[in-house]
């Protein structure tokens, strides 16, 4: 998947999640919770949906680096290139 | 301030005919019902009672994906019962108000879905989903009401089987008795028509209606009766001591005049006309009333063999050579709501009171002999003047011979 697939990739599943949410208009360098109601319960939500989707494990020490989207990117692209 | 005399001021409900009061009455005593056939995993096609309320009127999509129907159901019907007392949730109240809910089980629903979604994934329970707890916790549907209301007193689940629903306005009233809250939220609500278990285990025992029309399923009484109808739902209540309700100038639907609750102490599944009938005597007692004064019995009948028999049974115990109350059933019309089945069916009832007009039972159209009580209301509703209906005892009963009797009064000053 490329860089823009990614983050499509995830702004889908935020969408899912929160579907009063709207990632359209969200900065990709700002945290993603203070863009949107998101709280901790939904941030494991974003896990189980990117393991269950892609088969990707994310282990809770790297949490901190889904912060925002572009970290999300970041963290995601070298695991999801091939996906 | 006397705290021994409780009202009810408030009434939100939801029935697969009827998501408020007046539209679950009127199909009542217009006769209208509206079972279907629904598809559960494993088991197939199962006749259903299905509820038609919008989740969304009070809940974010959010809530309703991280919650439960019973919690669904349950937020419905607080927020209407505080609207129809027309009450506020404030700071003045918030920690004052108590959340007492009936519940014949609870989990089961949550529990299959995740077994059926972690079967996808080759049962790796990495899958398993984390808001798993807090769905099957006993306390769910209630606690969901005060995360929804921003509620901060107490609140708790009752798990009394079908008797549940009974025992949450029961519950309510003996917790504002104490003056532990100012205000109760009370009554039962059910989601069981959403775990394939429910109508599995009623199936193995005989107890589950098949009917070509299910319409007609649901029967209580009839010959052709042959089992449960499952239906979901909820009735709730807004009960207050009668100097609080009075103070802000309430409606007043009834008061709470008495109550039983006891045990069979001798099947997990089979009745005891014996105990039940002990159990509406000592509600009759309780309420300080003789068997005389019973305006309207609203019977518990599920519409299974031996069940119905038994229950009418008790009430010839009860009420032997004397006068009889007009005695009628809501299951023909809605289906068995499980934990709801109480609280939903004396609201059918309640409005009697004002109006003098009494639902009949439904789908009785050739009575069992074994069921053939006196003023049993079979197919036409009655009317009569409003004064004479002055008490209502209204049965539920449950398993592991579990059973309650409720006792409302027309409210006099």
């Amino acid at each position: 998947m490329t860089r823009e697939q990614i983050s499509q990739a995830i702004k889908d599943i935020i969408d899912e999640i929160l579907p009063e949410g709207d990632c359209s208009s969200v900065n990709p360098d700002e945290k993603l919770r203070d863009q949107l109601d998101l709280d901790s319960m939904d941030f494991l939500d974003i896990v189980m949906e990117i393991r269950k989707r892609y088969g990707i494990e994310i282990p809770e020490a790297d949490y901190p680096r889904l912060a925002t989207l572009s970290s999300c990117v970041e963290y995601l692209a070298p695991k999801m290139a091939s996906k | 301030m006397d705290r021994r005399r409780i009202v009810i001021t408030g009434v939100g409900l939801t029935a697969p005919n009827g998501n408020d009061l007046r539209e679950f009455r009127g199909n009542l005593l217009d006769g209208k019902v509206r079972f279907q056939n629904t598809e559960l995993r494993y088991i197939g096609k199962v006749i259903a009672g299905v509820c038609s309320f919008n989740p969304l009127k009070y809940q974010n999509k959010k809530e309703v994906r991280a919650g439960t129907r019973a919690g669904s159901i349950s937020i419905y019907c607080a927020r209407e019962a505080v609207a129809d007392a027309k009450i506020q949730i404030s700071d003045e109240n918030r920690s004052r108000t108590g959340i007492y809910v009936g519940i014949t089980e609870h989990g089961n629903v949550e529990t299959e879905n995740e077994i059926a979604n972690i079967g996808n994934y080759n049962y790796d329970v990495r899958f398993w989903n984390h808001y798993h707890n807090p769905r099957t916790v006993a306390n769910n549907p209630a606690g969901e009401v005060t995360v929804n209301m921003g509620i901060t007193g107490p609140h708790y689940c009752i798990g009394g089987a079908c008797a549940a629903g009974n025992l949450g306005i029961i519950q309510g009233a003996q917790q504002l008795m104490l003056g532990e809250v100012d205000l109760a939220i009370a009554g039962g609500v059910s989601e069981s028509i959403h775990t394939f278990g429910i109508f599995a285990g009623f199936k193995s025992q005989n107890a589950l209606a098949s009917n070509e029309d299910p319409n007609k399923a649901s029967r209580p009484f009839d010959m052709a009766r042959n089992g449960i109808v499952v239906s979901e739902g909820g009735a709730l209540y807004t009960l207050e001591r009668l100097e609080d309700a009075k103070r802000r100038g309430a409606r007043i639907y009834a008061e709470i005049a008495g109550w039983a609750s006891n045990s069979d102490g001798t099947s997990y599944v089979l009745p005891n006309p014996e105990r039940q009938a002990e159990c509406m005597a000592r509600a009759i007692a309780h309420a300080g009333l003789r068997p005389d004064d019973i305006g309207i019995l609203n019977t518990h009948a599920t519409a299974t063999k031996a069940g119905d028999i038994q229950e009418c049974e008790a009430i010839r115990k009860v009420f032997g050579s004397g006068r009889y109350p007009i005695i009628n059933n809501t299951k023909g019309f809605i289906g068995h709501a499980m934990g709801a089945a109480g609280a939903l069916e004396l609201a059918g009832n309640i409005p009697s009171f004002e109006d003098g007009i009494v639902h009949p039972c439904h789908n009785l159209d050739e009575l069992d002999p074994g069921c053939d009580i006196p003023g049993l209301l079979q197919r036409e509703k009655a009317v009569r003047p409003p004064s004479e209906i002055r008490c209502i005892l209204n049965n539920s009963f449950g398993m592991l011979g579990i059973n309650s009797s409720l006792i409302v009064k027309r409210f006099e000053d």
